[in-house]
């Protein structure tokens, strides 16, 4: 089946695909398209959820239906311009000492090269927020550099505290609630993602580059509301 | 007019502040939770004059009882079938009583459904998050859960003639044909999962929470779709694991996953659907997207003659 592809859901949303895998090339008309959508919404549009390779348009189904919501979509679709240099920088401060790093012992074992290395590794990253999911403000980071990708761990970890900073595979993860988790815990973040403002709630959108920056202990604990 | 406290002496799990909930966030990983019956909530806060997605108490299975600490005021109990008792007089869900100080109120599980919302005449204090005080289970975000030595205090509390509330015919969970939409991941199942789906008897099981309420039936294990890439869902996705067991996600949903979703439940039957209780028996019949906008339609309108 060809893409873009637009699928109908229930009574509310169109599904719009644009593919099976997760490619930079997808995702970059997934993060065109959710801000063409932003800029001029379709009639009747209620929310968009950007995702891997496809973004969900919800509508209201009082004031439009599929057809009107899809033949809109259409004609976006048909200006698209992906543009992967788009997204606003964003910094994010991580300490790794302690047992805030409590896992770079055992990633660094893995990964045959010493915790400071895992450290470096990390930073070099140049990571873009490819989805929010799963819960309030987690976003999902990609772009952890391969030297350091690992599978989950075998069984989810119980009470990993928010603000972790976790890896598994190619993503990174700041956590914002106390969680289990199967991820690989690395560091711990003073920077918040739900910001408690509400003009600007969340600290990333989807699409925007994120940096990270080592801190000391001292720095953490006078950087975070933590 | 004056302030009204209550104090929680017995809660039962998943008791929480709810209201219309915040919608557009999910792009954030937030869902829009809000009452598991949002009819409910509008009914109980109409009767009382309040505007209809006001912060309310939605009460479980588990039941909720309160005692008025200082005030007089009109609540409103909407939603399946539970039994309310006041001052004595037994009365049941969609109905109006007025408390006064040193009364208690108890709420328990009746003849059927599995939420009621519990309606103050007056201004429910509770946090926001977002624009909204609806409780999000899992981070606890929102107005919060509701447990035994809360103070609940009403603001510009006021006494409302006692009265009946009706309850809609369509209130009522009809187990025998709950309406849904295929897919949209329906490529990932053959005929016969299909058929399967809308043929065979289901049962809701003991897992339900405000997330979702796993389903005991017949195995729709998907073909080849372990680790698709995660997908934004919806409340009343039908997402099926890899060992074929579906779940229906319901108010506090998870805003993607992995899971492919066989089908979706219309809009208008996600209240009622949420009425049902654990180990209830469910099926469900098949609609296209156009009949389930229409179904969508008749029942606002329906709505909307009732709030007047």
């Amino acid at each position: 089946m060809g893409f873009p592809r637009l699928t109908p859901i229930a009574d509310r949303a169109v599904l719009v695909d644009f593919g099976d895998k997760v490619t930079d090339a997808t995702h970059d008309a997934v993060l065109a398209l959710d801000r063409m959508l932003g800029v001029a919404p379709v009639a009747g549009q209620v929310e968009v959820v950007p995702a891997m390779v496809n973004l969900l348009v919800v509508f209201d189904p009082l004031s439009t239906n599929h057809a009107a919501v899809a033949a809109e979509v259409e004609e976006k679709l048909a200006a698209l311009r992906p543009n992967p240099m788009d997204g606003a920088e964003r910094e994010v401060l991580v300490c790794y000492e302690g047992d805030f790093g409590r896992d770079l012992a055992a990633v660094a074992e893995a990964a045959a090269i010493s915790a400071e290395a895992v450290i470096a590794a990390h930073l070099a990253g140049d990571y873009r927020v490819f989805m929010y999911g799963f819960a309030p403000g987690y976003a999902y980071l990609t772009g952890v550099p391969e030297e350091i990708h690992l599978p989950r761990k075998a069984a989810p970890v119980r009470g990993v505290a928010a603000g972790s900073v976790i890896i598994a595979g190619g993503q990174c993860l700041v956590t914002t609630l106390t969680m289990p988790t199967g991820w690989w815990v690395i560091g711990r973040s003073p920077t918040p993602i739900l910001t408690g403002s509400m003009e600007r709630p969340f600290l990333f959108d989807v699409g925007d580059k994120v940096r990270f920056r080592r801190v000391g202990l001292d720095q953490f604990a006078s950087a975070g509301p933590v | 007019m004056g302030r009204a406290v209550l104090r929680v002496v017995e809660a039962g799990p998943h008791c929480s502040v709810q209201d219309g909930g915040r919608t557009g966030l999910m792009r954030f990983g937030v869902p829009a939770s809000g009452a598991m019956d949002r009819v409910a909530l509008a009914l109980a806060n109409r009767a009382l004059g309040n505007p209809t997605g006001a912060a309310a108490i939605e009460v479980s299975l588990g039941g909720l009882a309160l005692e008025v600490e200082a005030g007089s005021i009109s609540v409103a109990v909407a939603g399946g079938g539970f039994v309310v008792e006041a001052g004595g007089a037994r009365l049941g869900s969609w109905s109006i009583v007025t408390l006064r100080e040193g009364d208690r109120l108890e709420i328990r599980r009746g003849p059927w459904g599995a939420w009621c919302c519990l309606a103050f005449a007056g201004v429910l204090v509770a946090d926001p998050w977002l624009g909204s005080v609806a409780t999000h289970a899992l981070s606890g975000l929102g107005g919060g859960a509701v447990k035994v030595g809360r103070r609940l205090v009403v603001e510009a509390a006021r006494v409302v003639p006692e009265a009946a509330i009706a309850c809609p015919v369509w209130a009522r969970p009809r187990a025998t044909e709950v309406a849904l939409v295929i897919g949209p991941q329906q490529r990932f199942f053959g005929p016969d999962r299909i058929e399967a789906l809308l043929e065979a008897r289901f049962h809701l099981t003991d897992a339900y929470d405000r997330m979702g309420v796993r389903l005991r039936g017949p195995p729709l294990a998907p073909e080849g779709a372990l680790g698709i890439p995660s997908e934004p869902v919806l409340r009343g996705s039908v997402q099926v694991a890899g060992d074929g067991g579906a779940t229906v996600l319901m108010a506090d949903h998870q805003t993607t996953g992995g899971y492919p979703k066989i089908a979706t439940l219309v809009g208008s039957e996600l209240d009622g659907f949420a009425q049902l209780r654990p180990h209830a028996p469910v099926a469900f019949r098949a609609v296209t997207p156009e009949q389930a906008v229409a179904m969508v339609r008749v029942r606002a309108a329906a709505l909307g003659r009732l709030l007047g």
